[in-house]
């Protein structure tokens, strides 16, 4: 299966008063866990939620599941947010429900079950993604950060879609929090057959999740590679980013595990 | 007839199970359906066949599980056959989990008595933690007052343009309108008695010492002091009040003081401007309806409306953006948790701003009928 799944075609976004992306192309294959990094400002947020057509690009084309994405296309929009799942940055949590209402909802509106039948899957949801039955009457406000991603995730898979977004997933957890969300991830990509984009600062997941991880620069993708040949590349920023003190040391951590 | 995608096949010896097509979530309700409608019931041994499954999501492996788990109950022999391993994986993850399902634990429910009891408490403390914070704007208040250089000019010309300037078309156009509506209403009255040149006396009264205030008062209420409560509470939410407490500034300092004193400088200035085009709609309509000249109402006017009407109006206003900028910023202060917090508490401070403002005016009359006046 080496279809892709998204492909993005000479996108250029122009933002506050400059080129973020330009003439970027970028294509991800089903199945695969790809990760978008690059410095602070490197449009890889922009990048995300132009693939969710959140943010129409200045010019470009975007096809995801091989149908071309426009402000317009409906229907090919309707299929795309019913079949992917996000994970915002700063959780998006509906504030005004409670941890079970919010995973519920995607399927309430989406599906004609019962409501026994919603909650018993939206229940298995929030179990899967690492919380437990009691924290289901829980307002969001109530919830530790982590736990909140925790539900953030586990309303993101409520559909069981094939497209995971993840905006900075580790951010602000602790390093165990973090490496068990982590292994979650991975987790639940095995089992659902997921394909997951993910934007991330974290080298420890580059190493331990990804398969691809594309570097963004320029307004484009400078390099795109597994990171184990990614932090072997000889261009400036590429160095800059991964041979500052911590990425080498993450660095010496896993390869040297690998050899 | 669509495939069913659950099926009992008697034809062979031992009785074979059938599963086959998209076990996912678009079809599941097509699936229970399949799986009421077989007879669980005298099952010894049977085979589960799982290689016509071409899709299957956790809502697929979810009544697979359930399937499996009645079999075990009713002590069926059963074994999986030809299933995919991926289908295996997913069905080991919901088994996995399911162990862990019970019932949400519902949050208890009170009776009326202790319902009641914390209703009041929470009133109690609502008010306690509101004269704390009258206090505290109080005691800022009289520092700043004593050093005009601490008072911040930029944010007071802001809030006087803002709440103040930008206020103008509005009231000038609701306060015309009630000017209309008023003598309309009494000059019915008055034209059947001949007294149309009253007209003067009763709108003059009625709007120096109570619509022009009021209604001001109510407008600025429902403009400013909802804003007032929404800003601070999105600030709150956004922990930017807690960054200030930080810095060493005190958030009523910044945040509320401007506002009380842009407020009290501006109310009765508006207030005048509303007197203002309320006496312009009286009059057209007195024109027009009652036939009475202009340079007949403002000779009676002059007769017969004094200034103490106009300072009884006026003196009432910077009591009514006292309450405005007080128990909007309070209120707003009172956010918390999250967004639902913002929308609860704006609408709170409106309620209470209006509720509150005509009860003073309502003392206000009593005080000024004990004093003659």
């Amino acid at each position: 299966m080496n279809e892709p799944i998204i492909e993005l075609k000479h996108i250029k976004n122009y933002l506050g008063n400059s080129w973020v992306h330009n003439d970027l192309n970028l294509s991800v294959t089903r199945g695969e866990i790809l990760a978008i990094v690059g410095g602070s400002g490197a449009g890889k947020s922009t990048l995300l939620r132009t693939m969710l057509m959140l943010q129409t690009p200045t010019a470009g084309t975007i096809k995801v599941f091989g149908q071309e994405i426009t402000p317009n296309s409906t229907t090919a929009l309707h299929y795309l947010h019913q079949h992917s799942g996000v994970l915002f940055q700063h959780n998006a949590l509906f504030s005004s429900f409670t941890l079970l209402e919010n995973v519920a909802f995607p399927l309430k509106e989406h599906t004609q079950l019962t409501q026994q039948t919603i909650n018993q899957l939206a229940l298995l949801k929030i179990l899967a993604a690492g919380l437990t039955v009691e924290d289901a009457n829980k307002y969001p406000a109530e919830l530790s950060g982590g736990m909140q991603k925790r539900a953030a995730l586990a309303r993101a898979i409520a559909l069981d879609p094939e497209l995971l977004f993840l905006d900075e997933p580790t951010a602000g957890l602790d390093p165990q929090s973090a490496a068990a969300f982590d292994e979650l991830v991975l987790n639940l990509q095995k089992t659902l057959e997921l394909t997951i984009v993910m934007v991330t600062h974290d080298i420890d997941t580059l190493w331990q999740v990804t398969n691809r991880v594309a570097f963004l620069g320029e307004g484009r993708v400078l390099a795109i590679a597994p990171i184990a040949e990614l932090v072997t590349i000889n261009n400036p920023l590429l160095q800059a980013y991964f041979t500052g003190p911590r990425g080498r040391a993450i660095e010496k951590i896993y390869s040297g595990k690998k050899n | 007839m669509t495939k069913k995608l659950l099926e009992m096949n008697n034809q062979t010896d031992v009785q074979q199970l059938i599963c086959q097509g998209s076990w996912t979530l678009a079809n599941l309700n097509q699936l229970k359906k399949d799986y009421d409608q077989i007879n669980w019931n005298n099952l010894k041994t049977i085979a589960i066949d799982g290689n016509a499954i071409y899709k299957m999501d956790t809502s697929g492996a979810w009544i697979l599980q359930k399937i499996l788990k009645q079999l075990n109950q009713q002590q069926t022999k059963f074994n999986l056959a030809h299933f995919h391993n991926e289908h295996l994986l997913l069905l080991k993850m919901i088994a996995a989990q399911e162990t862990h399902l019970k019932e949400i634990p519902q949050p208890k429910r009170f009776n009326w008595l202790h319902r009641l009891g914390q209703r009041s408490y929470d009133q109690l403390q609502f008010i306690q933690a509101f004269l704390a914070f009258i206090g505290e704007l109080s005691l800022i208040a009289l520092r700043v007052i004593r050093n005009p250089r601490a008072i911040r000019w930029r944010l007071l010309l802001n809030i006087i343009e803002t709440s103040g300037y930008q206020a103008l078309p509005i009231i000038a156009l609701l306060s015309f309108m009630i000017g209309v509506v008023l003598t309309y209403q009494m000059g019915l009255q008055l034209r059947t008695y001949g007294a149309n040149i009253f007209i003067v006396d009763l709108l003059g009264f009625s709007v120096f010492r109570e619509f022009g205030p009021l209604l001001t008062a109510i407008i600025i209420a429902g403009r400013t002091g909802s804003a007032f409560a929404a800003q601070i509470g999105t600030m709150v939410l956004n922990e930017e009040v807690d960054a200030l407490r930080t810095l060493g500034i005190a958030p009523a300092e910044l945040l509320v003081l401007p506002k009380l004193f842009g407020l009290i400088i501006v109310m009765p200035l508006l207030s005048m401007w509303a007197n203002l085009f309320g006496l312009l709609g009286g009059m057209l309509m007195a024109k027009g309806m009652l036939g009475v000249t202009f340079y007949d109402f403002f000779e009676r006017f002059a007769q017969v409306v004094s200034a103490r009407s106009l300072w009884i109006g006026l003196i009432k206003t910077p009591i009514f953006a006292l309450l405005i900028a007080s128990i909007g910023c309070f209120q707003g202060m009172q956010v918390s948790g999250g967004a639902d917090s913002v929308g609860r508490h704006t609408t709170r401070s409106v309620v209470q701003i209006t509720f509150c403002i005509i009860i003073t005016d309502a003392l206000f009359s009593i005080l000024f009928t004990r004093l003659g006046l």
